[in-house]
């Protein structure tokens, strides 16, 4: 898989992020060094290997549903850009 | 050109834990704004989510009961989006190892069982609650995190409702089923049941699918058939008009009962799903999902083929009983004690189901206990009181939980079966109306009526009116 500037523009877009020409050429470059190094794993038989999703054998690990405290308003506002009363302000959200 | 209409739904249902799905904040509503908040659900930075066992428990439950397939290994991937209400940015939900697929529900419309294939189901944590303020120029939204990381259900069945009627029998039945299971309270209001439907057009006989469009912002079962009744009308004057139908998202306006375009699956979204690092994989053996089976009950439609065939009660009158568990219990409770079917069907279909409607009762906080409504029945079959005064003493028992006897002896309301007494009363009506003792003498049968009447009403309905008909025809035949 070859990376173009156009699948940049693309993931750029989704994570919100405006880039200049001279980034978009430099990602270019990186990502496709990336994805060729990590094409070397492509020479490995994988046929009969489970896609693995978690990286320690581990498993069912739950928690009880009892409540436990909720933090206080003052503390859930401290690291807001912007709040109105009880509420986080963003910008208006239209559709 | 006559088309069929294809409609799928994907069901929305908050679970009934009593705390989120990562995290121990209270899921309770309708409390202040953004105090029922963590630093694990506001998805501040390094914290880490810990599932909650029941409200696993609940969506495999809710799994089982829609006949799915479990899975062994079930995982939980991450949803990438950007929306205000979504505090870390993605939704913990899951896209390659659902908890349960390949499920169905049969449905029943109009006497014929129809059975629509469930695609999966599957557990996710619930987003923040907008609020768009009302003041005009507004250029700002607010968000509310209380219901961030409560745990919701979500429910896709595969395209294969044809009809509005099918769409509507599938979600009362669902509903029906969530609150059987008691895996959620489904209260629309609350928003903790929500449905979404996709609806397409195609030709009939024609196997292929139409484009789907998608219909979101339905806040009530009404709203959904209607806006599927405005789709279906909009296709097919598109489609007449030769145009074509694009797979777009629409918004419902409630209001103005129109659907308008949101935005259009050309520029679908791309969730870049993939495997949450910050959870363990669940592995559910044989053991727990039979754990899990043994706290389902006898669902709705068993449950109301078995009324029907046991106790020889009337489709209709089944579905009235079966509509809330809290119902079908109280009848077979009352069963139990007291062998009348027939009679405690009445009684709580018609005269309970209407006190409750007019009264606007809780069903579920109702304080009248199967013995109670027995020992009623009883007392009218003994001629304790008349059918009239036991409506009376029921629709108190309703709101106090009173015994019918209680009732009964403190309100003075046993029925007179004094022979005497009641000869004496009538003696009193007869003389002080004549003209209606005329009118019966020269063939009027309603006058009697009239006279029985007033018997009743000056015994204040105690009179036994068996024991009054009979007497008064006598006296005046």
């Amino acid at each position: 898989m070859k990376i173009k500037k156009k699948d940049i523009e693309y993931v750029a877009n989704l994570s919100r992020i405006e880039l200049s020409e001279i980034e978009k050429e430099t990602f270019v470059h990186q990502l496709n060094d990336i994805l060729s190094y990590i094409e070397k794993l492509n020479r490995l038989n994988t046929e009969t290997v489970k896609p693995m999703s978690c990286a320690i054998d581990v498993t069912n690990i739950f928690r009880e549903d009892i409540v436990e405290p909720s933090i206080s308003l003052e503390d859930t506002q401290l690291n807001a850009p912007a709040i109105k009363g009880v509420f986080f302000k963003v910008p208006k959200v239209i559709e | 050109m006559e088309y069929e209409v294809v409609v799928g739904l994907e069901t929305h249902a908050e679970l009934a834990t009593v705390t989120k799905l990562f995290c121990g904040c209270s899921t309770k509503f309708g409390i202040e704004p953004n105090t029922q908040v963590c630093p694990v659900c506001l998805g501040m930075p390094g914290v880490l989510p810990v599932m909650n066992k029941k409200a696993f428990d609940y969506a495999l439950k809710a799994a089982i009961a829609l006949n799915c397939k479990i899975d062994e290994f079930t995982n939980f991937d991450r949803k990438s989006y950007y929306y205000p209400d979504l505090p870390k940015n993605y939704q913990i939900s899951q896209n390659y190892y659902n908890l349960g697929a390949d499920g169905y529900m049969d449905i029943h419309v109009n006497g014929l069982v129809s059975r629509i294939r469930i695609h999966n189901v599957h557990l996710e944590e619930e987003a923040g609650k907008l609020i768009h303020p009302e003041e005009v120029g507004a250029d700002y939204s607010l968000v509310d995190f209380n219901r961030a990381g409560v745990p919701l259900l979500e429910i896709v069945s595969y395209p294969d409702m044809r009809n509005v009627d099918e769409v509507e029998s599938y979600m009362q039945t669902l509903k029906k089923i969530l609150l059987y299971t008691e895996v959620s309270d489904c209260k629309m209001q609350e928003g903790s049941l929500r449905f979404e439907a996709s609806i397409s057009l195609r030709k009939k006989g024609s196997e292929k699918l139409g484009n789907r469009v998608e219909i979101k912002n339905l806040n009530s079962m009404k709203s959904v058939l209607r806006a599927l009744e405005y789709e279906t009308k909009r296709q097919t004057d598109s489609l007449g008009r030769g145009e074509t139908i694009d797979r777009e998202t629409r918004l419902w306006d409630e209001v103005n009962e129109k659907s308008a375009r949101m935005r259009s699956k050309e520029e679908a979204q791309d969730y870049r799903y993939f495997p949450e690092p910050d959870l363990l994989p669940v592995l559910v053996d044989r053991k727990w999902i039979a754990e899990i089976k043994e706290t389902i009950p006898e669902l709705p439609l068993a449950k109301k083929q078995r009324f029907m065939e046991v106790f020889k009660l009337s489709d209709y009158d089944t579905s009235l009983l079966v509509e809330e568990k809290v119902l079908a219990d109280l009848f077979e409770d009352c069963i139990k004690i007291l062998d009348r079917p027939k009679v405690f069907c009445n009684w709580i279909a018609n005269d309970l189901l209407r006190e409750v409607n007019e009264k606007k009762l809780d069903i579920h906080q109702l304080p009248v206990r199967p013995k109670q409504l027995a020992a009623l029945v009883e007392m009218i079959e003994k001629g304790t009181i008349s059918s009239t005064i036991a409506k009376e003493v029921f629709s108190e028992m309703i709101l106090t939980g009173n015994d019918p006897q209680v009732i009964v002896e403190e309100k003075k309301l046993t029925q007179i079966n004094d022979e005497g007494f009641i000869g004496a009363v009538i003696a009193k009506i007869i003389s002080s109306n004549p003209s209606a003792i005329e009118d019966y003498k020269k063939g009027k049968k309603n006058a009697l009526v009239f006279l029985v009447g007033q018997v009743m009403k000056e015994t204040k309905g105690k009179a036994n009116p068996k024991m009054v008909n009979e007497l008064l025809q006598k006296k005046i035949d």
